[in-house]
């Protein structure tokens, strides 16, 4: 298997990145560009950048923030937020962006999936799943999409997703540790790789996160700060954890 | 200074190959037609999508016979993922797919625990890490390195052939691209 991957995550709203609770009092933190460079130095393995404005005039910025990074960042990243066509896909990725998330908008159409796959390569279609108590829930969050998580993490690797982006709701922002019961169940079920998301608090629920997963997502334990990255990827070594040298 | 034509032919990360040999203060050309891609001293054939599609992007533009004729010249040309993929003899992709012929062998698909196979692993024998995003993968005499046993680079005459992304392996990736550079 390939080493296990810290993967940043910003959140860009009208191509800034901002930090707010749930998605309100969206507060400006940085450039999106300046913070995933930083990242990239700190080492990290990949960058996610999720639109979480996500409305029809956010799909253009978002692929002008694609832009912006592939200049200056060398490490791979995804783009997600807003994306239900292979055309809006298609753009982020010419733009120089390497996988595009999608989550509303293939739980709305699941055969969004296999187009994207086919068009673009499995390699590049990350389904984002946010689930509470083993349910499937959308729009931010905010809808029970009347799903379970296991079924529908099956259905999405059927459709050709190439990779699952795991969003335990519940735990999102409590630092209280990743949901590992649910990820050991998606290991099992799918043999896509998994990136494992909310509840990080520490070193040890990340080293924990990535004996059952293939990456761990990281964004409030950060607090927009690289050398956080810096000191947990120390922190992770010393527990074992075997890490990318991004000398 | 060293020229570089990368193949445009709607199946590749274009401006990602392209920003990356800029970095290195390459001049560098996106490349839709032969002529362009007879003239550069380097061609890069990137890819991602499909074998059947990227093949067919080739033949339409005319391109495919142009990198088999850089070949014949013994002129450099790098194959990144799925373009190290199609210039084998076949794919297994898509049912079945033929390929440039610029390297002996095929392209089958990745028997791995985890398919895509995606993230950064060591090549051996240097051990340096590369990130790489593949479902298939060459089965090919002219590996000259290799990744957790499946084929990572090829070498056959002026052919390179990388089943990592170089352009996305940050310095590793950095120091790859420019020993091309130094070679072409």
């Amino acid at each position: 298997m390939p080493l296990p991957r810290l993967i940043p995550c910003l959140d860009v709203a009208g191509g800034r990145v901002v930090k707010g609770v749930r998605f309100r009092e969206l507060r400006d933190v940085g450039d999106p560009v300046e913070l995933g460079a930083a990242y990239s130095d700190a080492g990290a393995d990949e960058l996610v950048f999720l639109d979480v404005a996500a409305t029809v005039e956010s799909r253009g910025s978002a692929v002008e923030v694609a832009a912006r990074v592939a200049e200056h960042v060398s490490i791979p990243f995804t783009v997600g937020g807003g994306i239900r066509t292979v055309a809006d896909a298609a753009a982020v990725l010419e733009a120089g962006a390497d996988k595009v998330s999608v989550n509303s908008a293939a739980l709305a159409r699941p055969e969004l999936i296999g187009e994207l796959a086919r068009t673009l390569g499995s390699q590049a279609v990350v389904v984002a799943i946010d689930t509470e108590a083993g349910r499937v829930h959308s729009h931010s969050a905010t809808r029970d999409a009347e799903r379970d998580t296991v079924e529908w993490a099956r259905e999405c690797e059927a459709h050709g997703a190439g990779e699952l982006l795991v969003t335990s709701i519940d735990r999102d922002g409590t630092q209280s540790g990743y949901d590992l019961e649910l990820l050991g169940a998606l290991r099992d079920a799918v043999s896509l790789p998994v990136i494992a998301s909310g509840g990080a608090g520490g070193a040890e629920h990340v080293a924990a996160a990535l004996e059952v997963s293939q990456a761990a997502l990281l964004a409030s334990i950060l607090h927009e700060r690289p050398s956080r990255l810096v000191s947990l990827r120390d922190e992770l070594r010393s527990l074992g954890v075997h890490l990318r040298d991004a000398a | 200074m060293t020229t570089v034509a990368i193949c445009r032919y709607g199946a590749g990360n274009v401006r990602s190959v392209e920003l990356a040999f800029r970095r290195l203060g390459a001049a560098v050309v996106a490349a839709d037609s032969p002529a362009d891609v007879l003239d550069a001293d380097l061609a890069i054939l990137p890819g991602v999508g499909s074998a059947a599609s990227a093949m067919a992007g080739l033949r339409e533009r005319g391109l495919d016979d142009a990198l088999r004729e850089r070949a014949d010249a013994g002129r450099a040309t790098l194959g990144i993922c799925l373009g190290l993929q199609i210039a084998l003899d076949e794919s297994e992709e898509d049912g079945g797919t033929t390929g440039l012929g610029l390297v002996p062998g095929r392209a089958v698909r990745l028997e791995a625990e985890r398919v895509p196979r995606i993230g950064w692993a060591p090549v051996e024998p240097d051990g340096t890490a590369y990130w790489f995003a593949h479902s298939y993968a060459a089965e090919t005499d002219a590996a000259t390195a290799t990744s957790e046993g499946f084929v990572a680079v090829v070498e056959d005459g002026a052919f390179t052939g990388v089943q990592f992304h170089p352009e996305k392996s940050g310095a590793a990736g950095a120091r790859f691209l420019e020993r091309c550079l130094s070679r072409a």
